[in-house]
């Protein structure tokens, strides 16, 4: 973002170079918390507990296994399984589940395309989003129009809108990335528009001081002000587009995690469910992870408070 | 009733009220008169404090004088001009920490150059000779939160001065300090304002303060403020606060004083049990 210019070294004095040592030191400090290998041992250990629990179940016989296969039996048929993503030629006359891509490129395809919906929804709900949250705030005449109609929608189900995107977009990846869309935008309006009204009125006021315009205020006081807010609103809304692009591809995309999952169902296929929603768990994982590593580098300035919060 | 009378002031002066009235959230039912009658004049490199108990509207009137304010009565001139809107010439400084955490200490300084469009050398340069200006060139690429409140406080009067404004505005900014500091802030606000010869109105409740610093303090009564009465402080500088002058002005501030903070709580409690 353009209001938040880093230092350029480039002249060279000596109090610029400094500075990003310090920046970069300051980063490490904050990872170094609890080092990487620390905390990627953790999140071995959590998931494994988790993992070792469900086969303690299936030893002792609670879990059946054709219902709750455990992870060693859904994972271990990983090959044929891999087979079912390729959902694009599952219907068409004179191919066999042999023909086509191989299982691990089935598998990658489907990734990647519900992946790029994911992305596509969550960056365009952002984009139209925070544009008109700025917008409400920026002109009263806009916010009395559409402030209305936003409040209204937004606790309306994505389900509900499941018929509509279909109407309009049919089948590909239309109906999936508006459903993306529609599920998070008119919360995100209303997020954007908390955090501007949450943007302390000294700052404003400094600025206002000092001659600073309308747009001025807006471009660099207000919006780097609400960046770390709306950061954190992306992060938890990355989630719920993981969510809502299954429900969208379960029905009418031809390929994708949903259709993968809705195949499951009706082939009664218990481990092919708990395969997708393993590959699913760990791309949200990995995703909320590049967020988060996104946000330490623009917000640079925020103080990481997970320890002081753990030791009160 | 006020229009009437003729309004005579002098165009030198660096900040004139008359009549000056605020009422927040005029017209509703939730109006409420911060202040009211308040004429006042301050001259080119005067410093002023108010004093008065808090809630009576000392705050309030250093916004209207920075313009960032609508007065709901009166006028408020600044070297002969009608203050409308904010203005460099007034820079206000706040109790509370204001810089951007996202700018270094440089960036926040130079923030209204860069408002203008001042290119990056000019830029550097003027906060360079700014923080100099407060002892703080060491920490030009720090970020604001890597610094104690005392220097935030003086970055933030760097940036002020970075403007060169003929009238510096202050709300308690030293208020969150703890005490040594304070006295600290206090000698070295007084430099400042003998080198930049700027007028300072200065907010606080604490009277050593303004024995220390005024030339005079203004006292205000409880809400509605209005100027219960203004009380030169003819010590030389730099002052002995122990001695003997200063010790009679403290008392008598602390009675002007004490009268309204009396008649502020009594109001709270009338207040409160109508409630
Ligand atoms: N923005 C505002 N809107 C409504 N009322 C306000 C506002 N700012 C201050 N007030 C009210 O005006 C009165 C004077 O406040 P203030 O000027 O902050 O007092 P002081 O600075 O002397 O403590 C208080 O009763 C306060 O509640
Ligand atoms: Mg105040």
């Amino acid at each position: 973002m353009a209001v938040v210019t880093p230092p350029d070294f480039s002249e060279g004095t000596a109090g610029a170079g400094a500075s990003r040592p310090a920046a970069v030191a300051r980063l490490f400090a904050t990872m170094a918390g609890e080092s990487l290998v620390a905390r990627i041992g953790w999140t071995i250990l959590s998931v494994g507990l988790f993992v070792g629990l469900w086969e303690l179940c299936w030893l002792v016989g609670w879990a059946d296994p054709k219902l709750l296969p455990p992870p060693h039996i859904f994972l271990g048929s990983i090959a044929e399984q891999g087979k079912f993503f390729n959902t694009a030629t599952r219907w068409q006359i004179g191919k066999s589940m042999a023909d086509g891509p191989s299982a691990f490129e089935s598998v990658m395809i489907t990734v990647a395309a519900t992946t790029m919906r994911v992305f596509v929804g969550l960056l365009i709900a952002s984009v139209l989003a925070i544009g008109t949250g700025v917008l409400v705030r920026y002109y009263k005449l806009f916010d009395r129009l559409v402030l209305p109609t936003v409040t209204l929608l937004s606790p309306v189900s994505p389900i509900a809108w499941l018929p509509v995107a279909i109407f309009i977009f049919g089948i590909g990846n239309g109906p999936a990335i508006f459903m993306v869309v529609v599920a998070l935008f008119f919360h995100m309006v209303l997020a954007t528009i908390t955090q501007i009204d949450g943007v302390s009125n000294n700052l404003i006021n400094v600025a206002r001081t000092m001659g600073a315009t309308k747009r001025q205020i807006y471009g660099r006081v207000i919006v780097p002000a609400i960046l770390p807010g709306m950061l954190a609103v992306l992060r938890m809304n990355l989630f719920g587009a993981w969510m809502v692009v299954l429900i969208a591809e379960s029905t009418g995309v031809g390929y994708g995690m949903g259709q993968v999952i809705m195949l499951a169902r009706n082939t009664f296929n218990p481990s092919l469910v708990f395969f997708t929603i393993a590959v699913i768990g760990v791309l949200g994982f990995a995703f909320d992870w590049l967020l988060r590593q996104a946000q330490r580098r623009i917000l640079y300035w925020l103080p990481d408070q997970t320890e002081k919060l753990r030791a009160l | 009733m006020r229009s009437d009378r003729p309004i005579r002031f002098s165009s030198k002066d660096a900040v004139v009220c008359r009549g000056v009235g605020k009422t927040w959230a005029a017209g509703t039912r939730r109006a409420h008169e911060a202040l009211r009658d308040i004429d006042l004049d301050i001259k080119p490199g005067e410093f002023v404090v108010f004093l008065g108990p808090s809630g009576c509207g000392k705050s309030t009137l250093l916004y209207l004088i920075a313009g960032l304010e609508d007065v709901t009565g009166g006028h408020v001139w600044s070297f002969g001009d009608r203050v409308e809107t904010p203005s460099p010439q007034r820079s206000l400084i706040f109790q509370e920490t204001s810089l951007f955490p996202w700018l270094t200490v440089w960036e926040n300084v130079s923030f209204g150059l860069s408002i203008r469009g001042a290119g990056k050398e000019e830029r550097r340069s003027v906060a360079k000779d700014a923080l100099q200006r407060v002892g703080l060139t060491a920490a030009m690429d720090k970020r604001p939160d890597e610094l104690s409140g005392g220097m935030r406080q003086r970055v933030a009067v760097a940036r002020a001065l970075a403007m060169r404004p003929k009238v510096l505005l202050m709300d308690e900014p030293f208020a969150a300090l703890d005490v040594q500091t304070r006295a600290r802030m206090q000698d070295f606000l007084l430099d400042v304002w003998r080198d930049s010869g700027a007028s300072v109105l200065f907010v606080t409740h604490h009277i050593d303060e303004a024995v220390a610093l005024a030339d005079r303090v203004v006292v205000f009564t409880a809400r509605p403020g209005r100027i219960k009465t203004i009380v030169p402080i003819d010590l030389p500088r730099p002052r002995n606060l122990f001695s003997a002058d200063a010790e009679v002005l403290r008392i008598q501030l602390t009675n002007l004083l004490r009268d309204e903070v009396d008649r502020a709580f009594a109001e709270q409690e009338a207040l409160a049990s109508a409630l």
